[in-house]
């Protein structure tokens, strides 16, 4: 987890060093913006695995001697198929239409987008198929 | 005003601005300066074939510039044009030296190992020297040509605080003003149909340029060996001003002003285009800059002038014409109606009400462009004498 | 069907766990809701690939077109719109999504052990969001005012209701929202699937080059996305609700949209090329038989190479006179010291090696010829004065398309000959592949080649004519020539596919002798990817685990790393339990 905190506050401390730079160079504002913008993108995550990675032992993946034995076990529910991104998605696309082609679509889009929520969270719960 | 609004029905006699009262010395001039240096395209084939050995050895000609090749470039007609094509030549030959050594290793690799038989090859992974050697030439490379861009964005970038001539230059849908701001004088054109220009420009132009379509659209009038400054606006979306033999674009952005300064080296007819997208017709968005000796500049400013007899002739109703007018009003007669009303808004409309019996290729022109040629009303009309 | 997953044992031969095999479902239904990395990274790889060949159509016709100077009487408006959608199908639709939709989605949870990508739902909701963002395009064509046709970098005043009316320029920018989103939960899931679901032993500093560039092309969509949608959103809000972000008249700044803009677009740009990278450094190393060289080397040059991207955004923008020329043109040519060290470590690995040319090889060597071209021209265009002279040329045009065609098509073509026996467990044909890779050869450089000296001569991009006589024809005539015999080359492809599908040729676990753990598995691999792993030691397990005696050679650091080969599983010392796991 070390090396993965490193890259995200690795990330962080590059904007910061590049937007202060930006900022009392140019006096731009929204390059300034962004590039803060990017700072809070690396140390937001970063700093919680910087954290976290000091008070853990380290993962056998995160080791060079990391054996499969170690790694035995669940390591988390991977639902083999699902209808609900395919009706959440097309419930989206006719809200996105109905900007351009009129408002009835957010009707139907919204039904599917709620009943994919719905079926979203059931099937979580459940933890088994549709 | 009434040769104005009649372009291309009146001969074109009069197009080219200056000429008229020195028309032999100046087709003098551009001679000369075709056989001075035949940069233009239309010449650039033959020189292709006789640079077709350029290679890396030419480095010590970065000392001398006008030894260099101009690989396919323009050795420019601007000083800032000279010195920029300077660092795109020595650029080159950098690029030359390290895309040869970068491609021949590529190339030896792949010819040298392949697969010869089924023995395993060595497994190693790193160098640390090498990697570190690979690792800093590129950077002292890079720092050198940063170098040579900041000492030559200086120079192109730099703006004279007195410049000897005033030009700000409106671009709008689709097409370019060019207002003299200190001479009352102006060159408004709206877009060009392509590719037949002859009759939209005047023979002298055409007959005076390196080709025939190096002269499309209004003509941008500058003085040879004086600094020019260019203040660069919109008035609709975003435009590039580009002069190709200049080795220059500049962006005209709505709310913008952009300033630079422009020492033409030596007097031509020098082909310029818009270069960003800017709506349906900007492949027809061309003008041309005519650089004069400073004698015949100052005669061109002259001519061109207000002259209080035409100040009836404006019709500011024409202007709706302006989208499908499909011609320019660069001509002399155009510009010497600049100020010529010596009131309000009248001679932009006018000019843009210009329109002639040429229709566009397209399909018919949107609406805006009417009023945005009528909002480049310029500020010195009023103040005319 | 959830499955709790268990990580196999190594040298476990067979896994009885697999119940949900003994129900597949029906085709279509198995396409609508299938969860599968794998089934959605080919549906990925098959809808790019359709867009690719709608945008590679699109260019052959504006080729026609411009074959001749006042062209073959397509409309101006219809032009425009070609050039649209052309770049947004290329750049927005095939290129990013190939990558880290399809080749990533397929390739990464596969080569760090996972059993699938960390949100398996999420990941296909990305894929219908990108599906129905690439339709809603497209639609542009449907209406009665065409396509949207503003370029595919929509700069703002152009774009706004005034000057760009109609639905097409909505569905356009509706459309980047939806494949913008797609974009982001694809990022995220590449970021937990590598942090979180890598096996035992696969440490950061062991993940192959292609998660290593997909890790980082992750990161930049997060940082780059977004931005682009905050900048669709103002100019959906300037079209539709009357503000005034962009437009002058109501007090806003046009420049933000090219701020905002290429702020996306540039970092946009490696998130492109990136991956592609990735796939080179893959082929590479396997047939030269080598380990990949200077491997940490070319890690910190990826992530330099994506950090400095994100400061270069305004080099897009030195004609616009705003901008801090110096600051960007000193980031903008410093990216060519990393991008340096990446074709050095590509030539050292081919360095001593025994490269045999298979199709996808020879894909790559072409990959490093068009890149390297592409790349030192783009040097130049990192250089103000420079810049001014060319931008918005065809020189302009001529470099990217050497860089993007030389990343995207040659690489990731490569990566679908490579990659392509272990999704459908058949070859393609070398002989056809081979084809198809002079002919794009040839064509390739006849097509560009020309462009650069058009540009040097001053041919602005997108127009649709240019005044004849300028001496433009003969050189926009070989392009044209040279944009035939690319098409030509994408129909030997659709003929190899086509061979392939009707008279396969069995491939095998492991056709190529690969390096990644993605050839330890069937092909194609079954449904949670692994029965087995074999223990993982270095970035190359699959080679170690067939090759023990030829291990990479340690110069300098973890010498130790390589003595487990082979050994399999070590005792449990007690420290990792697995608790951490995901």
């Amino acid at each position: 987890m070390k090396i993965e905190a490193r890259l995200l506050v690795g990330v962080a401390l590059f904007f910061l060093v590049t937007g202060v730079g930006y900022w009392f160079w140019s006096y731009e504002q929204s390059g300034t913006v962004m590039l803060i913008g990017a700072v809070l993108l690396g140390l937001v995550p970063g700093s919680y695995y910087l954290w976290w990675s000091q008070r853990m032992t380290p993962r056998p993946e995160d080791r060079d001697d990391g054996t499969l034995a170690e790694g035995a076990g669940v390591i988390g529910a991977f639902p083999s198929s699902s209808i609900w991104p395919f009706v959440m998605g097309m419930g989206l696309f006719s809200c996105a239409l109905a900007t351009v082609f009129g408002t009835w679509l957010l009707a139907p889009g919204f039904a599917a987008v709620f009943a994919a929520a719905i079926g979203y969270t059931v099937e979580s719960r459940r933890g088994g198929t549709i | 005003m009434a040769s104005l609004l009649g372009v291309t029905a009146s001969p074109p006699s009069t197009s080219v601005p200056g000429p008229r009262d020195d028309g032999r010395g100046r087709r003098g001039t551009l001679q000369s300066r075709s056989h001075a240096h035949g940069d233009d395209v239309g010449r650039h084939a033959q020189r292709r074939r006789r640079l077709a050995g350029i290679g890396a050895a030419s480095l010590p000609l970065l000392l001398g510039g006008c030894q260099l090749p101009t690989f396919y470039g323009y050795r420019g007609q601007t000083s800032q044009a000279h010195d920029e094509f300077l660092l795109y030549a020595g650029t080159v030959i950098a690029a030359i030296v390290v895309g040869v050594i970068t491609g021949g290793l590529i190339l030896w690799s792949v010819v040298r190992y392949r697969r010869r038989s089924d023995a395993m090859p060595r497994q190693f992974q790193y160098h640390i020297p090498l990697e570190i050697f690979y690792t800093a030439v590129p950077i002292v490379i890079v720092l050198v040509l940063f170098g040579f861009t900041v000492f030559t964005e200086n120079k192109v970038d730099n703006v004279s605080p007195t410049p000897a001539v005033a030009v700000k230059v409106t671009a709008f849908q689709w097409g370019w003003r060019f207002d003299y701001t200190n001479q009352h004088v102006f060159v408004q054109g709206v877009r060009t149909d392509n590719p037949d220009p002859v009759g939209l420009n005047g023979n002298t132009c055409t007959a005076s340029a390196p080709t025939p379509n190096d002269c499309l659209g209004p003509g941008l009038v500058l003085p040879v060996g004086q600094t020019v400054r260019i203040t660069l606006v919109s008035n609709d979306v975003v435009h590039g001003f580009y002069v190709p033999q200049f080795n220059f674009s500049r962006y005209a952005l709505p709310g913008v002003t952009n300033r630079f300064d422009f020492n033409v080296a030596r007097s031509g007819i020098y082909r310029a285009q818009c270069t960003q997208l800017c709506g349906l017709y900007h492949a027809q968005m061309f003008f041309h800059v005519v650089a004069l000796p400073p004698a015949q500049f100052d005669a061109w400013v002259t001519g061109s002038q207000p002259q209080p007899d035409q100040s009836s002739v404006a019709q500011p109703g024409t202007a709706s014409a302006a989208g499908t007018a499909g011609t320019s009003g660069r001509s002399a007669s155009g510009a010497r109606s600049a100020g010529a009303s010596g009131s309000s808004a009248a001679p932009s409309s006018t000019v843009a009400g210009a329109s002639s019996g040429t229709t566009p290729t397209g399909p018919a022109s949107t609406a805006p462009p009417a009023s945005n040629s009528a909002r480049t009303t310029p500020s010195t009309a009023s103040t005319a004498p | 069907m959830t499955l709790l997953q268990h990580r196999p044992p190594a040298g476990a031969s067979d896994h009885p766990e697999h119940a949900e095999h003994h129900d597949e479902p029906t085709f279509v239904v198995k396409w609508l809701t299938s969860t599968d990395h794998k089934v959605i990274g080919i549906n990925y790889m098959i809808t790019a690939m359709v867009m690719f060949y709608l945008s590679g159509f699109m260019a052959l016709l504006m080729r026609v077109q411009l074959s001749s100077p006042s062209g073959i009487g397509m409309s101006l408006q219809t032009y425009n719109e070609l050039f649209t959608m052309h770049g947004s199908l290329m750049l927005y639709l095939f290129a990013g999504p190939f990558a880290f939709g399809g080749l990533a989605n397929y390739i990464v949870p596969m080569q760090v052990g996972a059993p699938d990508m960390a949100f398996p739902r999420l990941n296909a909701f990305s894929y219908w969001l990108y599906l129905t963002g690439s339709i809603t395009m497209l639609l542009g064509f449907l209406t009665s005012t065409g396509a949207a046709a503003f370029g595919w970098v929509a700069y703002a005043p152009l774009s706004t209701s005034a000057y760009s009316p109609g639905p097409g320029a909505d569905l356009w920018i509706i459309s980047l929202f939806l494949t913008g989103f797609s974009a982001v939960f694809t990022g995220v899931n590449l970021v937990a699937t590598i942090f979180y679901l890598r096996a035992p032993g696969m440490t950061m500093w062991r993940l192959p080059i292609f998660t290593w560039n997909m890790l980082v092309t992750a990161l930049l969509i997060l940082i780059a996305f977004p931005v682009l949608t905050a900048a669709m959103v103002f100019l959906w809000t300037d079209r539709h609700l009357g503000t005034h972000i962009y437009s002058v008249a109501g007090g806003g700044v046009p420049v933000l949209y090219q701020n905002l803009f290429w702020f996306f677009g540039h970092p946009e740009v490696y998130i492109l090329a990136l991956p592609y990278f990735g796939v080179a450094t893959e082929i590479i190393p396997v047939f030269s038989r080598k380990p990949v060289f200077g491997y940490k080397g070319l890690v910190f040059a990826t992530i330099a190479i994506a950090a400095l991207s994100t400061g270069v955004w305004a080099h897009h923008m030195f004609t616009t006179g705003t901008v801090l020329l110096p600051f960007f043109s000193l980031l903008s040519l410093l990216i060519a010291v990393p991008t340096g060290v990446k074709f050095f470590n590509w030539i050292g690995t081919m360095w001593r090696g025994q490269i045999s040319f298979k199709t996808p090889m020879l894909f790559c060597v072409g990959f490093l010829l068009a890149f390297l071209m592409g790349g030192l021209t783009g040097v130049m265009l990192a250089s103000p004065p420079i810049d001014f002279a060319t931008h918005d040329t065809y020189f302009v045009v001529a470099h990217f398309h050497q860089v993007l065609f030389g990343t995207t098509v040659f690489a990731g073509f490569a990566g679908l000959y490579f990659w392509y026996p272990k999704m459908f467990g058949r070859m393609l044909h070398d002989g056809l592949g081979k084809a198809h890779f002079w002919t794009m050869f040839v064509g390739f450089w006849l097509t560009y080649l020309p462009q650069y000296v058009l540009g040097l001569h001053g041919m602005p991009r997108r127009v649709a004519t240019y005044p004849a006589g300028l001496g433009w024809a003969s050189l926009n005539v070989a392009s044209t020539v040279g944009a035939f015999i690319i098409g030509l080359s994408f129909l030997i492809m659709l003929v190899n596919l086509w061979v392939s599908w009707r008279n396969p040729v069995p491939a095998g676990d492991n056709p190529w002798d690969g390096h990644g753990l993605e050839w330890f598995a069937s092909s194609p691999p079954v449904h949670h990817n692994f029965e087995k792993l074999p223990p993982i030691r270095s970035e190359r397990p699959t080679w170690d685990y067939n090759h023990p005696d030829a291990r990479t050679i340690a110069h300098g650091h973890g010498t130790a790393d390589y003595e487990l080969v082979g050994a399999g599983a070590r005792g449990a010392s007690g420290a990792g339990d697995g608790t951490t796991d995901a």
